[in-house]
């Protein structure tokens, strides 16, 4: 699959919203999983893509984009993050401090567009139900199809 | 740079919500190696895909993978002079960066495509629900006070730029509330003013209104409040409430109360 890989490598020089240094495992294919080594890197969280860098350099290894996965605590200051058609497969994370790791369980739950769609989708049926008004209406896009509940098309 | 490509490609085709769809033809690229070399300008037709932020294109439309993506994030989408009709582009900011050049099939889906790619961007989703976070708030805020005079909405100025890129002028509209109520379709207009709800809810009215919760600041303000365990004191739209499925899961349960009163009065033969 071809994608535009100058354009997201540029977003990967953006200001993240969440970045720090963390021991990361990544899954390799026809490795037993508890082979891989834990090894320190740059991770940045910018929009919903998750991009992790060797710390001395500019420029990323790799990116995960964070839509219809879980984020999963494992043991003490270790969470993972796997993907919905294949859940074995675990990128795993460990942090210097529970504190740390919460704080990313957190942020990376929230980091998907899927996520802010149906907050939206929340935000709006309440406000409807307490005020009587589609609050998008009068900002003209209470027909956009991603502000639907229940967009779905294929 | 890798990618996790096979969970993206799971993800353009599960049934996750399709924000646009339909075929368009895209302008192949091709690297002028020789100066006199010309190359006829082609186009492929592919059947695309915008899920949020990423747009993907398929060679088929039932295709069970994408051909390719384009990451949305940073990008402008304008009308293009090309020498086809209907054509428009995917430009990005880094200035040697190629342009998606992509033609619709008439005036209206080339219009549909513009606006729904122009409004595709991560940071555009999270201004609007930032905005309807707010709104929240307030009109929590504003019903908790409902026996002051209604207040006006002091965010007009956020307006506009939610409309982008149109940028129409809108009319200044302050956020009245009416009475609170929603019209739970049972027909009749509500009426205006702030006035306080119905408590006992024996007559002929929509149901009343969800009672409220203490503010973040703590102070009771004389809402009613039947039915809801009086140890609730966490505001669930205080800034500090980052957890979605909490928050769902909170209005689910005054809903689920509200829903059995008020079927409850309907069959009490509510007019």
């Amino acid at each position: 699959m071809r994608y535009n890989e100058r354009e997201l490598l540029s977003l990967a020089r953006q200001p993240a919203e969440k970045a720090a240094e963390i021991l990361m495992r990544v899954p390799k294919k026809g490795t037993p999983f508890f082979f891989a080594v834990l090894k320190k890197r740059l991770v940045k969280l910018v929009v919903n893509f998750l991009f992790y860098f060797r710390t001395d350099e500019a420029e990323p290894i790799g990116a995960l984009l964070l839509e219809h996965c879980r984020i999963t605590k494992e043991e003490e200051n270790v969470f993972s993050i796997s993907f919905i058609e294949e859940p074995e497969r675990k990128y795993c994370f460990e942090c210097d401090s529970e504190e740390q790791c919460q704080e990313w369980i957190e942020a990376l739950k929230r980091a998907s567009y899927e996520f802010m769609r149906r907050s939206l989708i929340f935000y709006r049926n309440e406000i409807q139900k307490m005020t009587g008004k589609d609050p998008l209406e009068q900002y003209g896009i209470s027909e956009e199809a991603r502000f639907q509940l229940g967009a779905r098309r294929q | 740079m890798k990618l996790n490509e096979r969970s993206v490609a799971h993800y353009a085709t599960c049934d996750s919500p399709t924000d646009h769809a339909g075929f368009l033809r895209k302008r192949v690229e091709r690297h002028h190696h020789h100066a006199h070399h010309h190359h006829a300008t082609s186009y492929q037709r592919r059947w695309f895909v915008l899920k949020g932020n990423l747009l993907f294109y398929f060679e088929e439309r039932d295709s069970r993978e994408p051909v390719g993506l384009v990451v949305l994030e940073g990008c402008t989408v304008e009308l293009c002079e090309a020498a086809e009709e209907f054509a428009f582009a995917i430009r990005f900011d880094d200035a040697g960066a190629r342009a998606y050049v992509l033609v619709a099939d008439g005036q209206a889906a080339m219009e549909a495509w513009v606006k729904a790619l122009s409004r595709a961007s991560f940071d555009y989703m999270r201004l609007v629900v930032r905005e309807l976070e707010k709104q929240l708030e307030e009109a929590c805020k504003s019903l908790a006070a409902c026996r002051q005079s209604p207040r006006r909405s002091s965010s007009s100025s956020r307006k506009r730029h939610l409309s982008n890129p149109a940028l129409l002028p809108l009319p200044e509209k302050p956020a009245v509330l009416e009475n609170g109520y929603s019209t739970w379709g049972s027909g009749g207009a509500v009426p205006g003013g702030a006035t306080c709800p119905d408590r006992d809810g024996a007559q002929a009215k929509p149901p009343p209104l969800p009672p409220r919760r203490r503010s973040a600041a703590g102070s009771a303000v004389g809402s009613p409040a039947p039915g809801l365990s009086p140890g609730m004191t966490e505001s669930p739209v205080s800034p500090e409430t980052a957890c979605f499925s909490k928050l769902h899961g909170w209005y689910g349960q005054e809903i689920a109360v509200l829903r059995r009163e008020w079927q409850e009065r309907q069959k009490r033969g509510h007019p």
